[in-house]
């Protein structure tokens, strides 16, 4: 196994009168088809990790290389690009644009990547969606679904350009019990069936117990010990 | 459809009231613009193209534009002379060999010229003294370079030529004493020559001072008349193109050497004048779609701030700061396009109503319609700076939205 994603010395520092540090030397590797959980308690940095992995917020120190690249030198437009073919985000609310369809949610970064022609887009986004069950739902406006068919609509479209990583924050946060269990069998057979390196930020024990790898964080550093309460 | 207008077109369908307010602000502004443009336009055209056709294209006079130097001085232009107690010779009035130049004028290519001598005359009639300006023309090259024949209400121009002691006088003189075709009146020229006259001609212009006072007569009568004989004192030329006026003016001026006058340099305080008023007119209709594009702003302005958490998704998803810009500049411009349309056909209802309105000008004797311009230019400068107002207005909530960084948003919105 490879490493898919991997963090050197990370550290996130707000500046101000009083600097916060978010996270504070953080060293992690991921490899493909793992499925990791991030937890601890609120305040402890685990979103802010995520985004720093995630190509979505630059490092005070430290780098990260995904799929084999040093992205510690990239500019906007470069991190850009690297989210855009490379990982898939699902966050805690859906985010889905209120006025497209559920299809045209799923269709929108395959358009912008241009990769796939207008057809063959509109296809595999059909299918991301039949995978997940909510097929028949795919000409309804987002408001017309579920919270957990919501989510699914949202793992899809994260998976839409196959990115190597699907990176998650609190993707339960929002739902009930059943939804959350559903949701978490979707990530794990990311990982486990499609090969993809599935990191879920999340308060939820029965969510992280299902993952390869528990990574406990306090106060910005990595504290393998840490348990929910 | 392309994903950025696909998702700019679902931002202003989701805020429908809004967006038909700032799209009314743009049809008004499209509209008004229109029809004040094409009001002021029309009149600009109309008067230009009545002082082209009501006026010669060019006049060669018999003055100098300058005063004429002294043989020794055109001798020597750059040397030390001076030359004192001139006694300058006594000149008559009129242009020397009238017949020579009259051929090289002739012979320009698509120009018509008429020789005319003008000079001031009284008209009596039963005892009534009028002052006049009396011109001697040559009817039928007088037709070829002005629209006095168009303007004969009764008898003709051509009558003149059969009959010596005729006259064609304006319909203003004729109703001020109660003038018919065959009336007798007397003509007195300044040095107190009197001649009975024949009106064989009355003409209508429409312009209440030029039909009271304008009189022609033939040539040879007014040289009588006048006491100049065998002379002219003035040109007139008409161009096929009156748009050459300027250059061949300056051309003849240099043959003839007498001051020649194109229509343009005889009206150029007027034309001036046009040009202020067109900056003036333009100013304030532009100022109108300049009040439109504020509504624009404010519609796009809060977009972005309901959309806050969509455009930092979209970022998050791969889209680029310029994609995000895109989509506003481009609901902006959707606004544009659909308010320039919508625009133009209320403006061309506009336009219409107002050619229908008819209006009594003071100092004409007819009533007029108001003149409008139907050019296409106009729609398309509309149209044009409505773009302009809805891209610029567009522009500031674009640059918010394309600068906000996901990240900061995710973080507010956790």
């Amino acid at each position: 196994m490879s490493a898919v994603l991997r963090a050197e010395d990370l550290v996130r520092t707000l500046p101000g009168e009083l600097p916060v540090t978010l996270v504070n030397g953080v060293s992690l590797e991921f490899e493909r088809g793992e499925f990791a959980c991030i937890m601890g308690p609120s305040g402890s940095g685990k979103s802010s990790l995520l985004y720093l992995l995630g190509l979505l917020d630059v490092p005070s120190a430290g780098r990260v290389w995904l799929d084999g690249e040093d992205c510690s030198g990239f500019d906007e437009e470069q991190m850009t690009d690297a989210r855009l073919a490379k990982i898939g985000f699902v966050f805690q609310y859906h985010f889905l644009l209120a006025e497209f369809t559920v299809l045209d949610n799923v269709l929108l970064p395959m358009r912008k990547l241009g990769r796939l022609a207008a057809d063959a887009a509109a296809q595999r986004g059909q299918q991301l969606l039949d995978d997940f069950g909510i097929g028949e739902q795919a000409r309804k406006l987002p408001h017309q679904l579920s919270g957990g068919q919501r989510q699914r609509v949202a793992i899809a479209r994260a998976l839409a350009n196959d990115p190597p990583v699907i990176l998650a924050d609190e993707p339960t946060g929002n739902l009930d019990s059943a939804a959350s269990a559903n949701v978490r069998q979707i990530l794990g057979g990311l990982a486990r069936q499609m090969g993809k390196t599935v990191i879920a930020v999340t308060h939820d024990g029965n969510f992280a117990s299902g993952a390869d790898r528990r990574i406990g964080l306090v106060d910005g550093r990595i504290d393998m010990n840490w348990r929910p309460a | 459809m392309d994903y950025t207008l696909h998702i700019a077109a679902a931002h202003l369908t989701s805020r429908k009231r809004q967006t038909l307010v700032s799209l009314t602000g743009v049809v008004l502004g499209v509209a008004f613009f229109l029809a004040v443009a094409s009001l002021m336009q029309g009149s600009e055209k109309d008067f230009i193209r009545q002082l082209i056709d009501n006026s010669p294209h060019i006049t060669v006079s018999d003055e100098y534009r300058g005063a004429r130097l002294q043989p020794a001085l055109r001798r020597w232009p750059e040397g030390a002379v001076r030359i004192a107690h001139v006694k300058p010779q006594t000149e008559t009035r009129g242009i020397r060999g009238y017949r020579d130049k009259l051929k090289f004028l002739q012979a320009l290519p698509g120009a018509r010229v008429a020789p005319v001598l003008v000079g001031s005359a009284v008209l009596v009639f039963a005892g009534h003294p009028v002052g006049i300006v009396l011109s001697g023309i040559v009817p039928e090259q007088m037709a070829a370079v002005s629209v006095i024949e168009e303007k004969i209400v009764e008898g003709s121009l051509q009558a003149l030529a059969s009959d010596p002691n005729g006259i064609v006088i304006g319909q203003g003189l004729a109703s001020k004493f109660q003038l018919g075709l065959r009336s007798t009146v007397s003509v007195v020229t300044a040095d107190g020559a009197g001649r009975p006259m024949k009106v064989v001609g009355i003409f209508r212009t429409g312009n209440a001072g030029y039909d009271e006072s304008q009189t022609f007569t033939l040539l040879k009568r007014a040289q009588v008349l006048l006491g100049q004989a065998n002379r002219v004192n003035r040109f007139i030329l008409q161009l096929d193109d009156a748009d050459r006026a300027r250059t061949l003016a300056r051309q003849i001026e240099a043959a003839v050497g007498y001051q020649t006058t194109s229509w343009q340099e005889a009206s150029e305080d007027i034309l001036s004048l046009l040009v202020v008023r067109r900056i003036i007119m333009y100013s304030v209709v532009s100022a109108i779609l300049l009040v439109a594009s504020f509504g624009i702003f404010n519609t796009l302005s809060t977009i972005v701030l309901e959309k806050t958490r969509d455009i930092a998704i979209l970022k998050s998803m791969g889209f680029h700061a310029r994609d995000v810009r895109r989509i506003f500049l481009l609901e902006g411009a959707i606004i544009g396009v659909i308010g320039s349309i919508f625009g133009v056909l209320l403006g061309l209802g506009l336009m219409l109503a107002l050619s229908r309105v008819e209006l009594k000008v003071p100092g004409l004797s007819d009533s007029v319609h108001m003149p409008i311009w139907w050019g296409w230019d106009q729609y398309l400068l509309a149209a044009s700076f409505a773009m302009l107002s809805c891209i610029a207005a567009a522009y500031l909530p674009a640059r918010r939205a394309g600068g906000l960084l996901p990240v900061d948003v995710l973080r507010g919105a956790a």
